[in-house]
């Protein structure tokens, strides 16, 4: 009897906090910059009654403030204004060298027509002028892609601002694979399990994710397609199954597997078929990725005595070592144009995110954190996206090129890993 | 004379006799560690039976009765975790009593099967880390498989660094997760 009474309010409390849980959402926040910005006045759109906040202009001011890249003059006070009637030469004495107005109005049917220009503030001349109809729900959307095209013609880079970003979420002894915005916005859980999930990887058309599930008490590659969450078992051999990566062509992926004994570097279909051994020997050869166009892997390998990053032809042939500095190279990652790589470099017993020009060895240390892992480049090419530990607490953090601008994804009494920057 | 003589000689003889039901013993009071200690029925030397007063030690069993050798505290083979060094994936000497020890039981017992389930500390990648847990589960096989084990009867898998025995942030507890646990699969 008394056993019963206690547990009603512990269950009230379960279902108080699930929901709660379900539209949790990470805290972003940035520091530093560019060292030279572009100044760009955002003047408040005319906004329609009943749209959705915040505004696009807010949202979309946040994207380009958050780049690091932009130094947003302010606006406050300024009256909505369109772009025929904005008086650019007080804003361009302001220091302006871009202007963006916009309007929306309201359509039949809780829809809106959206329209904006950004204006060459010095040449006095229109660089982009677009206007959407949409609905409440691609809100956030559109004001992402108003920040895109604003950044793309003032920096001449594609933006990443409607880009998506997946990562593991550990509570207790849950774990979650998500998948949000690449401001951390509209989280969705899109695997949950009693037993750790790591490696996750989107497409290259974003449809799908591969990742590595530890649900049948030892590691196990799925693919899972997000748009209806149906999964199969991709590599489920004798031993362990891990460090998938899909191949540029969205058909193949390299794995590793353990059923020839050492950890070695396989490619496999997409369907589980056509296996094929890429590495050879006893050693530990991990972490497969691709180059952009498909005919090289880099890896991680302790062939040398010590885990270095090597690259092999996909078409097979002797490994080319990468690495000479240090004891502990890990976890590459290949930025889209190909020409950096990325990895986690271990010195003085410091695991921190370093960025290595593939033309010519330079090398450079991106953070000064002491626990990163798990890098990958955002679309653009412009920054890093990797794992980190402060206070205790597991959190994202993303890294320009640069070093100068950092940001940090987190969520208090979550624990965050394992993160890969997808389309 | 020679007539009581003989009888009481043929008394002696028969008395003698009618007592070979019942051997003669010496007790063996230097406990029973020499392999040459014998039971009740065992053949003696030289004539003579010993018995034994048993093994030293305290041959624990289990309250229900079983003498499931891998429930003596006293054996090697209750030692489950073998422990090893940062990056390292040898298996130092220290553990080679308890390789024997399971080695021995795995002989002994052809249908009994183990999981060697690889750990590995928090630090680096992860990935790294599940291939790094991998190698240490299979040293842990391959030193197995010297001793005589077959293939048939182990698997060795890893957890990386995702099932920590020690959740904490110090040396110890790296130390403590730097570890293949013998895990027998009818326990």
């Amino acid at each position: 009897m008394l056993r019963a009474v206690f547990l009603l309010p512990l269950l009230c409390l379960a279902l108080l906090s699930a929901p709660f849980a379900a539209h949790a959402v990470m805290e972003i926040q940035v520091v530093g910059g560019a060292a030279n910005k572009i100044a760009l006045a955002m003047l408040p759109f005319q906004v329609a009654p009943g749209q959705p906040a915040p505004g696009l202009a807010q949202i979309a001011g946040d994207d380009l403030k958050r780049s690091g890249q932009f130094n947003l003059i302010d606006t406050n006070g300024a009256p909505p204004t369109d772009l025929e009637q904005a008086n650019v030469s007080v804003w361009r004495s302001k220091g302006a060298e871009a202007l963006v107005a916009g309007q929306v109005t309201a359509l039949p049917g809780g829809r809106f027509e959206v329209k904006f220009r950004l204006l060459d503030a010095i040449k006095q001349t229109q660089l982009a002028g677009f206007s959407y109809t949409i609905s409440a729900a691609q809100w956030r959307a559109t004001a992402h892609q108003i920040a895109d095209i604003i950044y793309e013609k003032l920096t001449g880079a594609p933006g990443v601002f409607s880009s998506r970003i997946a990562y593991v979420q550990k509570q207790g002894k849950r774990y979650e694979l998500k998948v949000a915005d690449a401001d951390g916005q509209n989280p969705r859980t899109v695997v949950r399990s009693g037993e750790p999930l790591i490696s996750p990887m989107f497409s290259p058309d974003g449809a799908s994710l591969v990742y590595v599930s530890f649900e049948d008490k030892k590691p196990v590659i799925y693919v899972q397609s997000l748009r209806d969450g149906g999964r199969r078992k991709t590599a489920a051999f004798k031993g362990s199954n891990s460090a998938p990566a899909w191949a540029p062509d969205g058909k193949r992926l390299a794995v590793v597997l353990t059923r020839d004994e050492a950890s070695q570097i396989y490619l496999l279909n997409v369907d589980g078929s056509g296996l094929a051994r890429l590495t050879h020997g006893g050693n530990i050869d991990t972490e497969p990725v691709f180059s952009p166009d498909g005919q090289t892997v880099y890896f991680t390998s302790d062939r040398g005595g010590s885990p270095q990053i090597y690259r092999v032809a996909v078409s097979g042939g002797e490994p080319k070592r990468l690495t000479f500095s240090g004891s502990y190279n890990v976890s590459p990652t290949i930025s889209p144009d190909g020409r950096y790589l990325a990895y986690i470099g271990r010195e003085n017993g410091r695991f921190r995110v370093v960025l290595h020009e593939l033309a010519n060895g330079q090398t450079r240390v991106l953070t000064d954190s002491a626990r990163d892992e798990s890098p990958s480049f955002a679309p653009n090419g412009q920054s890093v996206l990797y794992a980190t530990v402060q206070g205790g607490q597991g959190v994202l953090g993303a890294v320009s090129l640069d070093g100068k601008t950092r940001a940090r994804l987190s969520e208090s009494g979550v624990d965050a890993r394992e993160p890969d920057w997808g389309p | 004379m020679n007539k009581i003589l003989g009888v009481v000689l043929l008394a002696l003889t028969l008395s003698a006799c009618g007592t070979k039901g019942t051997p003669a013993t010496v007790e063996d009071r230097t406990g029973g560690a020499t392999p040459t200690q014998t039971t009740g029925d065992g053949k003696p030397a030289g004539g003579a039976e010993t018995t034994g007063l048993g093994a030293t030690g305290v041959a624990g069993s289990s309250l229900d009765g079983s003498s499931d050798p891998r429930k003596n505290p006293a054996s090697a083979l209750s030692k489950r975790s073998i422990f090893f060094d940062y990056d390292s994936f040898v298996v130092k000497d220290e553990y080679r009593p308890v390789l024997e020890a399971h080695a021995g039981y795995l002989l002994s017992k052809r249908d009994a099967h183990v999981i060697l389930q690889g750990n590995a500390d928090e630090r680096g990648s992860r990935e790294y880390n599940l291939a790094l847990g991998q190698k240490r589960a299979e040293a842990v096989r391959k030193a197995l498989k010297v001793l005589g084990v077959s293939d048939a009867q182990m698997e060795a898998v890893s957890f990386g660094e995702e099932k920590p025995r020690n959740e904490a942030d110090s040396e110890e507890a790296y130390a403590e997760n730097r570890r293949v646990d013998i895990v027998y699969t009818d326990e």
